[in-house]
């Protein structure tokens, strides 16, 4: 059965791979027409900048878990939370948009290392389900919090950013240059959270800390406050999602429901994998999108799910996962 | 100098009446210990003896109910961890804890976390890899890929990277073949002699360890039941018999299976 599912796998993954670049090749064959063509690039693209977003959230779950092993499920509220910060900053304040931005992320990291601090470093230690209801809560109240803050309320806003109403021509394809900023802002970023991680003291201490919790001790890591900065890292990454699904979805304090896109996102890359939750919020961004175009009014919304459901079915410990199977 | 256990005033780490326990249970009853400044001392025991729990409250893991714990004159008992390896104790804990997901080089660099002294880091880099040269063949592979001698090695250098005045090293033997154990703790001699590192080793294989080192502790139980310097216990009919697995020709020893003899 194990081998079945296996083989079922690599020709789902390859399928999968086919079907994505078959349009262009059977446009260079003359079988598919170009305003066709057209049409599934720009789907493509603008599933992808969605994807993105997810990504970034799922990034930010995917952080805090593997330091923590605390699922947030608050972490689209810290989104939210985020997207009306830099909402504040810009659009009320009226500071210059990068100004305003960069002041909306560090106040968002703020917030993530005080949640880390206040809410949920009491009930670490205390059964998993007790962590889970914390965070949930505490997504609860940050919701209504937002809508009774004045200026912030329950309308929506947006977030004018110096991409709006701006288009890039890559050939026929035309992308909003607020779809192409997504796309190149989660490149930096990812870019940059990489050589953090990686080449900065902090950043490998933070690698260790979420590694080999006791050793890290042994070498004097101070645990708790790294732990604690992974959440204002993973808060800052959540306000940078806000602000770049502003303009594509407006700022409102039911926007941290992208945490149901956000999870498939995680789990479909293998639950505590960074590239994972990266790829998983591509995929379920493009297939999103190409569902909502192909296929009949409610696909869109289901398609994240068939996907990854069909993905747990074939391979359960997710695309990326290293998880040995349990037999039993 | 002189090994007599009244000689204190060299003691670059004395432990006087400590007590700790895991919630209910008294895992250490009681235990007072001095460390001569370069020597390396060890203390024996059987399994739950409370070997590591002593060493553990040594560098802060676990902090004790009763007693004090002096390092270089101070009371180190309930600080931070990262304070007390910040004063210059470092513990290699028992089954290594590498970081198994970041290369050999990167494990090195995090046992210098607590020092921003770039110069004398990479110096100390040179000497962990003068000490290991495996470890500088294996610098950029992941730690978690290493062989249990290779992953000891690393989790004794990546120790040495915090300069240590003491190190407090749990039992370096474990799991580890005949040769690599003999390997580590030659090793384990030139630190102390040409670092002048003094090393609070715990060991179940007490014959090894007492070859090392200068003075020694047996633990039984929480308590310490015999102390003196190595030759002594080496030479001790009990701790021959029933540390070192010797056992003694005659009568004596043949009536002795029986009646397991205990210090309480």
């Amino acid at each position: 059965m194990e081998r079945v599912f296996a083989a079922l796998w690599r020709l789902l993954v390859a399928a999968a791979l086919l079907g994505f670049v078959a349009p262009p090749v059977l446009a260079a064959l003359g079988l598919v027409s170009g305003a066709d063509l057209v049409n599934y690039l720009q789907q493509v693209v603008s599933g992808a900048a969605l994807g993105c977003v997810y990504a970034l959230v799922a990034l930010g779950i995917v952080l805090i878990y593997k330091a923590t092993e605390t699922i947030n499920f608050a972490q689209g509220e810290l989104m939210m939370l985020g997207a009306f910060l830099c909402f504040t900053f810009v659009a009320i304040l009226g500071l210059p948009f990068w100004a305003g931005a960069l002041l909306g992320i560090g106040a968002c990291a703020v917030l993530g290392m005080a949640t880390d601090r206040i809410v949920v470093r009491p009930v670490v230690g205390q059964p998993a389900f007790a962590i889970v209801m914390v965070t949930l809560g505490f997504g609860f109240v940050a919701r209504s919090l937002a809508s009774v803050i004045p200026g912030w309320g329950t309308d929506t806003h947006t977030i004018v950013t110096p991409f709006a109403n701006q288009i890039v021509a890559l050939g026929p394809v035309v992308i909003s240059q607020d779809h192409a900023a997504i796309i190149v802002a989660t490149a930096l970023l990812c870019g940059l959270l990489y050589l953090f991680f990686t080449h900065t003291k902090l950043g490998l201490a933070m690698q260790a800390a979420s590694q080999n919790q006791l050793a890290a001790y042994y070498m004097g890591i101070p645990v708790k406050t790294v732990f604690t900065m992974i959440w204002g890292v993973s808060a800052g990454v959540a306000a940078i999602a806000g602000l770049m699904l502003a303009p594509i979805a407006f700022v409102h304090t039911q926007m941290g429901m992208i945490i149901f896109k956000a999870f498939p996102a995680a789990v479909l890359g293998g639950f505590g994998s960074i590239p994972g939750a990266i790829v998983g919020g591509l995929v379920i961004g493009i297939v999103e999108a190409l569902a909502g175009f192909y296929l009949p009014e409610g696909f869109k919304d289901v398609a994240a799910y068939v996907v990854l459901l069909v993905v747990l079915l074939l391979k359960p410990e997710g695309i990326f996962g290293h998880v040995r199977k349990k037999k039993v | 100098m002189t090994d007599t256990p009244e000689a204190h005033a060299g003691a670059i780490l004395r432990l006087r009446n400590v007590e700790t326990y895991y919630g209910p249970i008294r895992a250490v009853r009681g235990v007072s210990l001095d460390v001569r400044t370069g020597t390396i001392v060890t203390v024996l025991g059987a399994n739950g003896a409370g070997k590591t729990t002593i060493l553990k409250t040594i560098s802060g893991i676990m902090d004790p109910q009763k007693g004090a714990v002096h390092f270089r004159e101070r009371p180190i008992q309930g600080l931070d961890p990262a304070l007390i390896v910040k004063l210059g104790v470092s513990h290699v804990p028992e089954g290594r804890q590498v970081f198994p997901l970041l290369s050999v080089a990167d494990n090195l660099k995090l046992g210098a976390y607590l020092r921003s002294d770039a110069v004398h880091v990479a110096k100390d880099l040179a000497l962990v890899y003068d000490y290991f040269p495996r470890l500088q063949d294996r610098a950029g592979q992941l730690a978690g890929q290493l062989s249990g001698g290779e992953q000891q090695m690393l989790a004794l250098g990546r120790a040495l990277m915090a300069r240590p005045a003491l190190l407090l090293l749990d039992e370096p033997s474990l799991g580890l073949s005949p040769l690599l154990v003999k390997e580590i703790f030659a090793i384990i001699r030139r630190i102390n002699a040409e670092q002048g590192t003094t090393i609070l080793l715990v060991e179940q294989n007490a014959n090894m360890a007492l070859k090392v080192a200068h003075y020694g502790y047996v633990l039984e139980v929480g308590r310490i039941v015999f102390e003196g310097p190595s030759e002594e216990l080496l030479a001790n009919d009990d701790i021959r018999e029933f540390y070192l697995g010797q056992k003694q020709q005659g009568a004596r020893g043949r009536r002795r299976w029986k009646k397991r003899k205990v210090w309480r």
